[in-house]
């Protein structure tokens, strides 16, 4: 009775089966870099002791945000901050909670200060700093909309970062342009009819920017933070007006847990709710493909400003969310085909 | 050198000579020419070094100046009317931050009605913004005073505004005298900002501040101020030891009493209506009236002080201005009224040339005639009133509002 | 100097010191606290010979294929032939299984075994002798195991067994297209080399003796089950009625076992299974299994059975055997309730035997036990405590003798685990306590960091390949794919330094430690949020209340 031992061919390496391939902030095992968000020397450009509440979504985003644009600058780099939580967190007196060069001047102006920024810098010869201008949703795609279109037709030398939580939220969450079909909202309360947020047009601010022919246009998501990263660093590395719109739970305006901010963006995601996507000079040059199989369901549930949405007699909304998720999925060909 | 040129243009190139590095512009009658002018200048390389935005509003266009003056490049804009509105969220922004941004003012009345035409409403929509406000009578100051105004605005990291009447100097074409650079350049150092956005030592600009020290930002911002009713004269004089002429300053007294007693009745007057009213007055003494004309030449901070020095041993004060509250009155009226106060000095209201309406020398003439029935208690006086309409209309209104009310 | 005091004229208030935030501690925002844990893998968990999965699999990951080894055979001496014939109760306990499939551990085992053998890795040297001398009694992978142990600890020990050679059912039982025995002599030779004293061909009858006679000062029994079940069955026939466990050994030792034509075998485990594969072998002619149950409420591994499939073995699943007749058997059909519970139908069919074989289980010979009075005549297990002693002080037993699970895994733990007991008993000490550790279970992870990968499974020969000689019909995998497959590891319930709490926490509040030191919180900031412990991919954080 003799026996024998088989060997057969190796098998292509598969990079993915890096236990949590390029979806955790780091990767011990990857060949890919680890993140900046992951590196102990990032340089925490907001730092700890802000007033953001527990969890907060936007506070995350800039954080990630403006260290990588720190990095990828060598730390020449001036921010201008547009009133909102953001600003109001993180520069109360007598403390701030910016490490960078940092200036808040008006609620919706931070991209008309920013390329007064960029115009000096430039004029002085320093065009080794960069500029970024962030806001909320509401001072960039609402009130600072009008300043927002100039920068970009004027191509200022600046990156433009909103920090889009769906409403206003420093003023105790109102509805904003960004605020989505059926949302409660301070003044979009689920009493009536119509609970919730009219169903409007909608108004896609990054198709707005690219519609202006600006060199760099990207959509991000916090739970996404490799490609937030990725997508600073690409839009660092370009001249030029460039706008990111980054996706961020407010546990308070939203009704989440303060523990599931990056869950809740993550559904969003999936759910094709919250394309990611990135143009170049009005193009879509990328698009993040998403697994086939979640609804809107699951995103709405956890969050208690939809929570009517799933009363006897509203189904309809929940279907009209859907319909702008399933168009979003057509729209950008999101779902991976196997 | 002398030049005979259009008044935007002279405070165009006087501007340009003082090297502005970022001028942000949006167009609004009677300013536009001005930052056109600066626009040729840059485009054409003769103002090397600046760069110069055409923005999307005259928000955004004072938002550019924040951004840039906090970047610590001087910093340039003009505006008029309808465009101080729209931008004054900014504006007062600029003062609280301490930027020491100049601005033109082509002062022109605000709408509704909508009208081009000069008066000085736009500079008062903005009077409390904590800007340094100057007035000029003639081009040849404002070219002068726009040279103080950069020098003033640095030293103190105040923002200032230069205002000069729409249409009536801003499209007066008249023979100046354009400084020199070399002038210029002595008299206006490089800008050196007190703080600004660097990212070798970073800094927080435009904190939130609460009820705990917002009182003591203003009071500061006061105190600030009232170092520039230092500042201004002096700066004054050493522009005059430079140039050899003298221009700005707080108030300007236009004629000396050779007897060392004060005229009976001083008119104090605000921007270049002075012009005609020197006429009227000077014709006025030579026929042995006792009248003069005041100036003031800043309006914030108010030179109470200087005002005061100016007109102290008249008798009645008469304020010509072309602002106007309504349900009150006249504005500048009420700061010197409350300049004078205790004096003893009767102050008087007139307002006139609202929206455009000439400011004839028949007007002074009225006005001074007028005096000793104001004196009967009458609020205040407009003159060249249409009573015409004003009654027809009136009584229209009354037949329906009577009825309502 | 700051940066304001290096200007002049910086407004009040307006203007602010960057990073002063600091001074506010928003530590005291917070009503949960976040702490780092180490939970048990449930893979670990279910594993019976108690290896550290996880942790041979994260030396895996990193391509480190000898530390690997060394952790596996902290509990396991046998990784090659365990990679082999374990059915793997850790991939069923794998959390992996919810998602993508379990990692495939038991392929990875293989890979580090056969490495180990093909590099020839050897032991560490044993402890510093103790002394003592221990009788291991049965070579099987029980009595291996502990013997393995025992001598890692720096006892003396001596193995008596009563076959002419080691491996218990490993060699006599197992056959060797699934075992191959170099294999399972390199793995037994290693642990012999250890310096381990063996008598094969001595059967053990009265322990008493052999320790008197010998010295020993403990006992470790592991004799397994070799007397196989029988059934009584209707049969006046010349066709051969044999055991499964004898006709397989018999093929091991080249006796005459008595198999022709058509077998016939009776029973549903992992044993008929292997005796009909084994006759499919040996006749060249296609077996019969007849089993009561339904193909769904069979014991046998799934995969022995679809091999078995494969390879032509004719399943007569709901019947039984009637009668055996000449060259043929009678079989009953029967029925399956909705339970699966089989009930018999009356109705016949008749198929063609060269011979009968009854694989229906097997039970201890306890006549050693019996003569210590351990147990009684017709007892079919001994009664074992928590530390595997007998009811004799000294006298310990462990594998398919005591009541457990029957299998080379569960023997091997028995093993490692008397072991331990025996070394703290020789030295007076109280059995130790088992600490009870919190299971990382599925519904601690957050299984969206770990994206789908293809599980890695070992090639086959083709069944007709393969069904004319006990070559091994498993291969295994290749380095890469071992390494694939360990990458697959989720790291359930132990930090595995991914920074998502580190980059996810919204207040700057986790400090990195460095590689290999993990986290640690910083609670003057920390406001409690809980992101870092739902983004935890792997559960290693807990928000417990704060107390005030
Ligand atoms: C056909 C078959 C296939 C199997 N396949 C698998 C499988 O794939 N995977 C799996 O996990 N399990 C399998 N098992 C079960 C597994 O083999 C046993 O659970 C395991 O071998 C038990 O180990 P043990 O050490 O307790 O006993 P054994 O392996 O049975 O070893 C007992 C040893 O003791 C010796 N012995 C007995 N009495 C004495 C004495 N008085 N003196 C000296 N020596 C003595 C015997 O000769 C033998 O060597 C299978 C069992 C069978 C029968
Ligand atoms: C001109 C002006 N209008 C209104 C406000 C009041 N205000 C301050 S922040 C804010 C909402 C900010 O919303 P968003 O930009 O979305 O930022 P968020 O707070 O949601 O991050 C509003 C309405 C203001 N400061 N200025
Ligand atoms: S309200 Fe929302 S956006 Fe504002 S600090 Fe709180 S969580 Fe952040
Ligand atoms: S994923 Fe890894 S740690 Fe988790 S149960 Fe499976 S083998 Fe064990
Ligand atoms: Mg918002």
């Amino acid at each position: 009775m003799q026996s024998q031992i088989l060997h057969f061919p190796a098998k292509e390496a598969m990079i993915i089966g890096q236990q949590t391939g390029d979806r955790t902030i780091s990767n011990r095992l990857a060949d890919t870099a680890d993140s900046l968000q992951g590196a102990a020397e990032r340089s925490n450009a907001l730092d700890s002791g802000h007033r953001a509440c527990q969890g907060c979504g936007e506070a995350l985003g800039a954080r990630h945000a403006i260290d990588t644009a720190l990095d990828t600058t060598d730390g020449e780099l001036v921010v201008v901050n547009a009133t909102g939580c953001l600003e109001v967190f993180s520069t109360p007196y007598p403390q701030s909670a910016w490490r960078t060069p940092w200036i808040h001047s008006l609620f919706g102006n931070a991209a008309a200060v920013a390329s007064g920024v960029a115009q000096s810098f430039r004029i002085q010869g320093k065009e080794n700093v960069r500029v970024i201008a962030q806001g909320g949703d509401g001072g960039t795609t609402d009130i600072g909309m009008g300043c927002l279109s100039g920068m970009f037709e004027r191509n200022e030398d600046v990156l433009y970062i909103c920090y889009n939580n769906e409403a206003y939220m420093n003023t105790g969450v109102q509805r904003s342009s960004q605020t989505p079909g059926a949302a409660r909202t301070a003044t979009t309360m689920p009493v009536g009819e119509h609970p919730g947020n009219r169903f409007g047009t909608g108004k896609s601010v990054p198709k707005i920017a690219m519609a202006h022919g600006i060199p760099y246009v990207a959509t991000a998501n916090i739970a996404n933070p490799r490609d937030l990263e990725a997508k600073v660093r690409k839009a660092m590395s370009i001249r030029g007006a460039r706008y990111i719109e980054v996706f961020v739970p407010c546990p308070l305006g939203w009704g989440t847990a303060s523990c599931d901010t990056i869950k809740v963006a993550r559904q969003a995601l999936n759910c094709g709710l919250t394309p990611l996507y990135e143009a170049e000079y009005g193009e879509i040059t990328a698009v993040n493909k998403i697994a086939p199989s979640e609804t809107v369901g699951a995103y709405l549930k956890s969050q208690r400003r939809f929570a009517h949405v799933f009363k006897r007699g509203n189904e309809h909304q929940l279907e009209a969310i859907q319909a702008i998720a399933d168009a979003n999925i057509r729209a950008f060909d999101l779902v991976e085909s196997k | 050198m002398l030049k005979q040129i259009d008044g935007s243009y002279a405070v165009g190139e006087a501007v340009a000579l003082c090297r502005p590095q970022v001028v942000s512009c949006y167009p609004i009658t009677p300013q536009t020419h001005i930052v056109e002018s600066l626009g040729k200048l840059v485009k054409s390389g003769e103002l090397a070094d600046c760069s110069f935005m055409n923005m999307e509003s005259e928000f955004g266009a004072m938002s550019a100046c924040i951004g840039s003056s906090a970047a610590g490049s001087r910093t340039y804009t003009a505006t008029s009317s309808q465009g101080m509105l729209f931008m004054s969220e900014a504006v007062y922004n600029a003062s609280g931050m301490g930027l020491p941004i100049v601005m033109t003012v082509g002062n022109r009345a605000v709408g509704s009605p909508i009208n081009i035409w000069n008066d000085h409403s736009d500079a008062m929509s903005v009077r409390d913004a904590g800007w340094i406000q100057l007035f000029v009578e003639n081009n040849q100051q404002a070219i002068d005073v726009h040279i103080q105004a950069f020098r003033l605005a640095e030293s103190l990291g105040l923002p200032v505004m230069v205002n000069m009447d729409g249409f009536i100097l801003t499209h007066a074409y008249v023979r100046v005298d354009m400084p020199e650079q070399e002038q210029v350049d002595k008299f206006l150092p490089v800008f050196k900002p007190f703080q600004k956005l660097d990212p070798q030592s970073p800094i927080t600009m435009g904190a939130l501040v609460g009820p705990e020290a917002f009182t003591e930002v203003r009071m500061l911002a006061h105190s600030r101020m009232e170092r520039a009713l230092e500042l201004i004269p002096a700066q004054a004089e050493e522009f005059a030891n430079i140039f050899g002429r003298n221009a700005g300053g707080l108030v300007q007294k236009h004629y000396d009493d050779e007897t060392g007693v004060e005229a009976e009745t001083v008119l104090v007057t605000m921007g270049s209506v002075i012009g005609t009213a020197k006429e009227v007055i000077t014709e006025m003494r030579e026929m042995g009236e006792s009248v003069n004309a005041v100036t003031l030449r800043t309006y914030r901070p108010f030179p109470a002080q200087a005002l005061r020095e100016a007109v102290i041993g008249a008798k009645r004060v008469v304020v010509l201005e072309k602002s106007f509250t309504p349900g009150m009155g006249g504005i500048v009226y009420q700061d010197v009224l409350a300049a004078l106060n205790g004096t003893g000095i009767e102050v008087q209201s007139v307002i006139a040339g609202l929206g455009g309406r000439p400011v004839t020398r028949k007007s002074i003439r009225t006005l001074f005639a007028g005096c000793d029935e104001r004196s009967n208690g009458h609020g205040f006086e407009v003159l060249d009133l249409d009573n015409t309409t004003m009654d027809r209309e009136l009584a229209r209104e009354a037949s329906v509002l009577d009825r309502i009310i | 100097m700051t940066a304001i005091e290096g200007q002049q004229l910086i407004p009040f208030a307006t203007t602010l010191e960057p990073g002063t935030s600091r001074d506010n501690k928003t530590g005291s925002w917070r009503n949960l606290r976040p702490e780092y844990v180490q939970n048990l893998p449930p893979c670990n968990d279910s594993c019976p010979a108690g290896e550290n999965i996880q942790a041979w699999l994260s030396h895996v990951q990193r391509g480190d294929f000898h530390g690997a080894w060394q952790e596996i055979v902290k509990n396991n001496p046998l990784p090659a032939t365990m990679g082999r014939v374990c059915y793997h109760p850790c991939q069923s306990g794998c959390n992996r299984k919810m998602t993508d499939g379990s990692v495939q551990i038991n392929a990875t085992e293989k890979y580090i075994g056969d490495r180990a053998l093909e590099q020839g890795w050897q032991f560490e040297p044993p402890e510093k002798p103790t002394g003592n001398r221990v009788l291991v009694i049965g070579g099987g992978p029980g009595g291996l195991s502990a013997a393995y142990h025992l001598r890692r600890a720096g006892h003396t020990v001596t193995i008596f067994e009563g076959m002419p050679a080691l491996g218990g059912m490993l060699r006599y039982g197992i056959p060797s297209y699934r075992l191959p025995r170099e294999i399972l002599d390199a793995e037994i030779d290693r642990i012999l080399a250890m310096g381990i004293e063996v008598r094969t061909n001595t059967r053990v009858h009265d322990i008493k003796q052999v320790m008197r006679s010998e010295g020993f000062h403990a006992v470790f029994t592991a004799v397994g089950n070799w007397l196989p079940n029988r059934v009584d069955v209707v049969s006046k026939a010349k066709t051969p009625v044999l055991d499964g466990i004898d006709v397989l050994r018999k093929v091991e030792t080249g006796e005459d076992h008595g198999m022709k034509g058509s077998v016939v075998v009776w029973g549903g485990g992992n044993t008929a299974v292997d005796v009909a594969r084994v006759a499919l072998r040996v006749t060249g002619e296609r077996p019969k299994l007849i089993l009561r149950r339904d193909m769904e409420h069979m014991r046998a591994h799934p995969e022995e059975v679809q091999d078995a499939l494969d390879e032509g073995v004719q399943f007569f699943n709901l019947h039984t055997i009637h009668e055996v007749r000449d060259g043929e058997v009678v079989l009953e059909r029967m029925q399956a309730d909705d339970r699966g519970r089989p009930f018999p139908t009356g109705r016949y069919v008749t198929v063609a035997a060269g011979s009968v074989v009854m694989a229906l289980g097997q039970s201890a010979e306890l006549g050693v036990m019996e003569k210590m009075g351990i147990t009684q005549s017709g007892d079919w297990e001994v009664p074992v405590s928590p530390g595997m002693m007998t009811s004799v002080p000294g006298i310990f037993a462990g594998g398919d003798m005591v009541p457990s699970i029957r299998t080379v895994t569960a023997a091997i733990g028995h093993g490692k685990k008397a072991a331990r007991n025996i070394d703290l008993w020789l030295n007076d000490q109280p059995v130790s306590e088992r600490r009870e550790r919190t299971i990382a279970t599925f519904e601690r992870m957050n299984t969206a960091y770990y994206p789908d990968v293809e599980t890695n499974h070992r090639p086959k020969f083709e069944a007709g390949e393969r069904i004319y000689d006990f070559r091994e019909v498993k291969g295994g995998l290749t380095e890469q794919q071992a390494i694939q497959e360990a990458q697959r590891c989720m790291s359930c319930g132990n930090c595995m330094e991914c920074d998502n709490c580190y980059g996810f926490c919204p207040d700057n509040a986790i400090i990195k430690l460095g590689a290999g030191e993990g986290f640690k919180i910083d609670y003057d900031y920390c406001k409690g949020c809980g992101i870092c412990a739902t983004e935890c991919p792997l559960g290693a954080l807990d928000m417990v209340m704060e107390t005030i």
